[in-house]
């Protein structure tokens, strides 16, 4: 705006259509990519079967954080253990070996698990932005209760709403609003 | 979606339910005051812990000769406690990783329950080993950081050093699937009470989720990644801990069938553990419809299964050692059976091998009375099991010089009646501010919508 810093750049409108079945917000979803529109996200209280393929997602990459999160773990506790027992301060324990490989096992594999899961969640809390005291936005006050809610963003010049908005209403849609955004750099 | 399932078995929750309704009904005895039922539990189960509390100062203040051991029995109540808690835990985490694996979705009902039940006993677990300790002050020794005493440091042949790190890996991924698992409830929690603190807390713990199906996604595979990851720690806790054992060369302990006889007995105690507290809470919270005689009867399916494996090592323990022609295995077994303490032995095989039997049968299954009475029986055949290994095995070593007898004092008494009213107190506090089931997974499993 004019005067202060921030930059009036333009509106970011979006189609918010809630649903109250699964098969509903399946059958929507599929319908919505299929014509070719921008979903931005669809909001469920659980995690509804298919549809990551409704709205053709790529399946997530955290397995690769936890297998070399786990891996480095494990490397660095046969490393830690091994340079304890036998090169920092070797004791003889009832003349055991210095290096005791097959008793360093239990141990490496228990921090293994340790490293891999606590990475796992951390990646996908950080990645996700779910921090502690972070408010949510909701796109209907019931996507946490019984509501599903898919949430197109109006890219196209040619976009209709009032197409959309019927076909959405057609295929069982409780309500269909338009939400607008300001952005603003 | 159809599925083939669910024309053919009973539906997993009855009365077809939708989602809204779920919300309600789990969260309904949330927004209540405690019933009278309750607070008559929570004053039972906190005199107990304070009962506890009292005897772990006094020990601590005076030092561990207040218990009953001697220099023959040197392990006896604090170490079958030890063990006992951990096992119990173990159900948890069975359910909850797993059934989640094997895809049985009746554990949705059961499993949020269970992981509490997980954490609590791991929590009681772990007081006996620190106060054993006998300075218990100084148990951040047990962990490897540079230190002013050389570093010296911990010696990781040990299975004592194993155990620490199993049982605290234990503590710290159950606590994150737990907690994991619980952020949609906690947004659902948020979003349904009124303003104050009740809703701070929840929406602080929810972390601000919105159920955005990209993040659903993760969130899924993260619950997979861990179910995968807390799957080889519940035999691998269990067999830690029977390593403490077998390492040793006591007659009866230096065997090599102990872990896996560990791992069945633990998921054995700790499920039957689960039964006694889900048959309560499903009465007193009218949580008929969830926690079903379906969800019941699969798990006394695995009470009898793993009780079957449980008997099959009592018998192979015994074949083992009168097949080894080693004269001090064949003396700890016989004297198991007929020895000083083997009214302890008659218990264990009373209320583990005989008393699930009744389980075969579906009337059995189907009586929560009778399936209550069982599982309370094994939950004492179980700490008995822990008190034959260990004392009986102890107090008759290789040299007769060195036999003596084994009697608690009312401190060790003490300590275990506070172990109990530790897990009862976090328990009943668990089910007075969190989801005792898992919302956003029940939903996923109702029948209604589905055609």
């Amino acid at each position: 705006m004019a005067g202060s810093k921030t930059k009036y750049v333009g509106d970011r409108r979006f189609l918010l259509a809630v649903f109250t079945s699964e098969a509903d917000i399946l059958a929507a979803t599929t319908d919505a990519r299929e014509r070719g529109l921008t979903i931005a996200d669809v909001y469920t209280p659980y995690a509804v079967h298919g549809l990551d393929k409704a709205m053709a997602l790529r399946p997530s990459r955290l397995p690769w954080v936890c297998f070399a999160l786990g891996l480095a773990g494990a490397g660095f506790k046969v490393w830690f253990e091994f340079w304890t027992s036998a090169s920092d301060w070797p004791i003889n324990v009832g003349g055991k070996p210095w290096n005791s490989l097959p008793a360093f096992v239990p141990v490496t594999f228990e921090v293994m698990v340790l490293f891999a899961a606590l990475s796992t969640v951390a990646a996908f809390l950080l990645g996700r932005r779910l921090l502690p005291g972070r408010r949510a936005k909701l796109a209907s006050p019931g996507v946490t209760d019984n509501e599903f809610a898919l949430v197109i963003e109006e890219t196209d010049a040619s976009f209709c709403k009032d197409e959309v908005s019927a076909r959405f209403r057609e295929m069982g849609a409780t309500s269909v609003e338009e939400r607008v955004e300001q952005e603003s750099i | 979606m159809v599925s083939v399932g669910a024309t053919i078995h009973d539906p997993l929750i009855l009365g077809d339910k939708t989602p809204s309704v779920v919300t309600k009904d789990i969260c309904s005895s949330l927004d209540r005051g405690p019933a009278l039922s309750w607070w008559v539990a929570i004053t039972i189960s906190s005199t107990m812990l304070l009962l506890g509390l009292v005897a772990v100062g006094y020990q601590v203040a005076t030092g561990i000769g207040t218990w009953g051991l001697n220099n023959t029995v040197g392990w006896a109540f604090d170490i079958t406690n030890f063990v006992f808690w951990v096992g119990i835990g173990h159900a948890g985490t069975l359910i909850s990783a797993v059934l989640f694996l094997f895809r049985q979705k009746w554990r949705t009902s059961v499993n949020r329950a269970a992981e509490a039940m997980t954490i609590f006993a791991v929590i009681c677990a772990g007081i006996f080993p620190l106060i054993h300790m006998g300075r218990p002050w100084l148990a951040h020794w047990m962990a490897p950081y540079p230190n002013t005493r050389g570093p010296l440091w911990i010696n990781f042949r040990s299975p004592l050093v194993w155990d620490f790190f199993a049982i605290s890996t234990y503590f710290t991924i159950s606590f994150v699937f737990w907690y994991v698992g619980m952020i949609p409830d906690m947004a659902t929690l948020r979003d349904r009470l009124k303003a104050g603190w009740r809703r701070s807390v929840a929406g602080f713990l929810s972390l601000g989720w919105n159920g955005s199906f990209r993040t659903w996604l993760h969130y899924e595979t993260v619950y997979l990644l861990l179910a995968g990851l807390a799957t080889p720690l519940v035999p691998s806790v269990h067999t830690i801990v029977s390593w403490d054992f077998a390492t040793s060369v006591i007659p009866g302990w230096h065997t090599t069938i102990l872990p896996p006889y560990f791992v069945a007995g633990a998921i054995f105690s700790g499920m039957s553990m689960v039964l006694s507290l889900m048959l309560i809470a499903r009465k007193t919270m009218h949580l008929e419809d969830y926690i079903t005689v379906k969800h019941v009867g699969a798990m006394c399916k695995i009470l009898i299964a793993t009780g079957g494996m449980v008997a099959m090592a009592y018998l192979t323990e015994f074949v083992t050692a009168l097949y080894s022609n080693s004269e001090y295995e064949q003396f700890a077994f016989m004297n198991r059976a007929l020895g000083p303490l083997c009214w302890s032995y008659w218990i264990m095989v009373g209320c583990n091998i005989l008393s699930p039997q009744i389980l075969w049968f579906k009337a059995a299954r189907s009586n929560m009375l009778v399936v209550f009475v069982v599982t309370i029986f094994i939950n004492i055949g179980m700490w008995f099991e822990r008190f034959v290994i260990i004392v009986t095995s102890l107090h008759r070593d290789y040299l007769p010089s060195n036999w003596t007898g084994y009697a608690p004092t009312w401190i060790e008494i003490a300590t275990l009646v506070g172990s109990f009213g530790l897990f009862l107190t976090l328990f009943l506090m668990f089910c007075r501010f969190i989801p005792v089931i898992a919302i956003a997974e029940v939903k996923g499993v109702l029948s209604h919508g589905r055609k």
